[in-house]
């Protein structure tokens, strides 16, 4: 990765321009850059969405028009100029190439380093694919699983053709469009994502994936999720890749909402890599992320995220937690490396009584990158017996970056247990010595320690994710001493 | 085996060791003993190639070939092992991931192929009873939380599983009682052979009436003012340090 250079992305991105011409027609794959009531109106139209969807992301547009950026948040970026970005592109637009011998050595090796399969890699490269029989009866055989069980997994466009009431009771319900700055811009402006719904007392019989859909369409600059789980079921949703994501959009504005009913769980584990920029921190992605779950009664939610990439991040995945006896966990990893920032952390709302949340979140910082974990526990006035522990745990390597903590916490109910720790530690030149003399060279040192401080949370990933995750890690941070 | 000649080195531009020379054969046990901060540790960081340290003059030769040029970890490789005076804490990384981890690396760069799961286990479990470590122990994360003499056992139980061609123990005794010192000792003796050799650097004879030394050094301010066998240990005991100023 350390090789891409700005020179390579701004060659990849001249490219790309070629490829697709200029268009003035709105009607085209790519609608010209701006962002007024027309164009709204232009994307509800280009998916053939019914009028109360059309509606629905005007009145999140004339709310974001009132609102400010916010710049809270311990990061520093040029903000974006939102009439300088398209907010309409078609699906599956790469260039369709021959064979690996056309992609970027470098992605290559990683993907190599990541323990990638040759198919997988084509399919991530965008290499046609013979048609892989084993491949197309797992989707198969996948696709009909979940049919049986009555499990709906699908793009949210047809979501909202196929199931309106499901999508209409829902979305927006749990972050709803005035909740903040980018939250509003994604109702407006959201190209696609995810649905998924878990009819009452389902167990889901395999993690869903959302590689399963991107096979089928490309997803877009402003991702818009919604999980529910009806009473008494339960689901593992894994979002992202571990495998390095480059994108020409620069702004990421997703949404992600969960439900979970009465006895329901949800598990939601994220690995994020997108591109975090050059050495400098030149060209990276901008990743605003909004999410947030809902708990009834009993229900839980688990949020376990491994960030990677990015060049600033901004991001809380959150659990509201209404119903009585119900538990929200977060389990967090972010790596910044070179001119990286990270924003990351969580809220865990308490109202219902006898609610708990655990929270642990390991900031791991390298080069000039600066780290921040910034987390909310509220606990309201009636939420009788509400108990939260939280570790925030952050890891320095080299004198020139920086962790940072904030934790909030506002108790309204005196039976509330709060508990907070906190630690910082830096990889020693010890520590490596150690390694070393033991026959470890240092990247193998670095990553075995970083592993070792991770554990808590890699553990919490689903198995093959983990491995993955595990190698994404020593990726993230090569070269980052000596 | 190890040749030491005429050894200077230096840390932040102050001269530690000032003209080292020492040779050890294969099966031979030396020890070196001293005061305090008469260079008995920067010794033996040196000879591991610890980078703080600047050697300024003269050489280490290990089997024939100068360490000089090399790493720590490419020196752990052609066989050189140093049991910590004070081993480091790695949390989360457990006494048996570590060791797999340390065993695998020094394979791969002899062009070895990792060694298999279930051999691993079996070599961890023979070496763990060989030095009477719990099994439970092996899943603890690497010296975090370990007594004092859990650690040095911890160092012994790691170079039993390396089987290093030269074993260099940093006052391996202090901070051990007198039981979990017949364990350690125990080990050495164990592991020794006529192809590798232990240099042992100690303050107190105590260690040496289990690990026996075939011939003893004195270092002081830097230089090795005596040699002799095992009985300048007793010596030292009985007169301390002075007389050889």
């Amino acid at each position: 990765m350390s090789k891409f250079t700005e020179d390579d992305l701004k060659k990849e991105l001249e490219t790309k321009e070629y490829e697709y011409g200029f268009y003035t027609n709105i009607e085209a794959d790519k609608f010209p850059i701006g962002l007024s009531e027309e164009v709204v109106i232009a994307i509800s139209k280009k998916k053939n969405e019914p009028e109360w969807m059309t509606l629905w992301r005007l009145e999140a547009f004339k709310i974001w028009k009132e609102m400010e950026e916010p710049d809270w948040a311990n990061v520093n970026y040029e903000k974006p100029n939102f009439q300088d970005i398209s907010y309409y592109s078609a699906p599956v637009q790469k260039k369709k190439l021959d064979s690996l011998d056309e992609v970027d050595p470098e992605l290559l090796k990683t993907f190599a380093k990541l323990g990638i399969s040759i198919d997988e890699q084509k399919r991530l490269s965008n290499v046609a694919v013979d048609i892989v029989i084993d491949s197309v009866s797992v989707a198969t055989s996948f696709k009909k699983t979940l049919k049986e069980k009555g499990i709906i997994f699908m793009p949210i466009s047809e979501a909202i053709q196929e199931h309106p009431e499901l999508v209409k009771k829902y979305l927006g319900t749990i972050v709803p469009k005035t909740d903040n700055f980018y939250a509003a811009l994604n109702s407006a402006v959201f190209s696609d994502g995810s649905f998924c719904y878990i009819p009452k007392g389902v167990t889901c019989p395999m993690e869903l994936s959302t590689y399963f859909r991107i096979n089928e369409g490309g997803t877009g600059q402003f991702e818009r999720t919604l999980v529910i789980a009806d009473e008494g079921s339960y689901v593992s949703y894994l979002e992202g890749c571990t495998a390095p994501a480059r994108d020409e959009n620069q702004l990421h504005a997703a949404v992600v909402e969960l439900i979970a009913l009465d006895d329901a769980e949800i598990k939601y584990s994220t690995v994020q890599n997108w591109f975090p920029g050059d050495k400098e921190g030149k060209g990276g992605v901008y990743n605003f992320v909004t999410k947030r779950g809902l708990c009834e009664k009993n229900a839980k939610i688990s949020w376990t995220q491994v960030e990677t990439g990015s060049a600033v991040t901004w991001k809380y995945p959150s659990c509201v937690l209404k119903g009585d006896n119900s538990v929200g966990e977060f389990y967090s990893i972010a790596v910044t490396n070179n001119h990286q920032q990270a924003d990351t952390g969580t809220k865990m709302i308490h109202l219902g009584n006898n609610t708990r949340s655990t929270i642990i979140s390991k900031g791991i910082s390298a080069g000039h990158s600066q780290n921040s974990y910034r987390g909310l526990v509220q606990v309201g006035a009636r939420a009788n017996n509400a108990r939260n522990f939280s570790q925030c745990d952050s890891l320095l390597m080299g004198n020139k970056c920086g962790a940072h903590t904030f934790p909030y916490i506002e108790a309204k109910n005196k039976t509330a247990q709060i508990e907070h720790e906190a630690t910082t530690s830096k990889i020693g030149e010890d520590q490596l010595f150690y390694c070393n003399q033991r026959g470890i060279d240092t990247e193998k040192a670095i990553a075995l320690i970083v592993n070792g401080f991770s554990k808590e949370v890699l553990n919490k990933l689903p198995m093959e994710f983990a491995v993955e995750a595990q190698k994404l890690l020593e990726i993230s941070l090569e070269g980052s001493v000596g | 085996m190890l040749q030491v000649k005429n050894l200077h080195a230096s840390i932040n531009d102050k001269e530690i060791l000032k003209g080292i020379n020492l040779e050890i054969k294969a099966g031979e046990v030396h020890a070196i003993m001293g005061p305090n901060g008469s260079g008995k540790s920067t010794l033996s960081a040196v000879i591991a190639g610890k980078e703080e340290y600047e050697v300024t003059a003269g050489s280490v030769v290990l089997n024939g070939e100068d360490l000089a040029d090399l790493a720590p970890e490419e020196r752990a490789h052609k066989g050189v092992f140093l049991s910590f005076q004070y081993p480091v804490e790695i949390p989360g990384v457990t006494v048996t991931n570590f060791i797999k981890t340390a065993i695998n690396e020094t394979r791969k760069a002899k062009g070895q192929e990792e060694l298999p799961a279930k051999d691993m286990l079996k070599l961890i479990r023979e070496k763990a009873d060989l030095l009477e470590i719990d099994r439970k122990f092996l899943s603890r994360s690497l010296n975090e939380g370990f007594s004092g003499g859990e650690k040095k056992r911890n160092e012994i139980f790691q170079m039993a599983m390396l089987e290093p061609k030269l074993a260099i123990l940093d006052e391996t005794d202090s901070g051990l009682d007198i039981d979990a010192l017949k364990v350690v000792a125990n080990g050495v003796n164990k592991l020794k052979s006529s192809d590798n050799a232990v240099l042992v650097i100690t303050h107190y004879q105590r260690l040496l009436d289990y690990i026996v030394p075939d011939f003893v050094h004195v270092l002081y301010n830097g230089k090795i003012v005596k040699s002799g066998g095992k009985e300048l240990a007793l010596e030292l005991e009985e007169k301390g340090y002075d007389w050889l100023k």
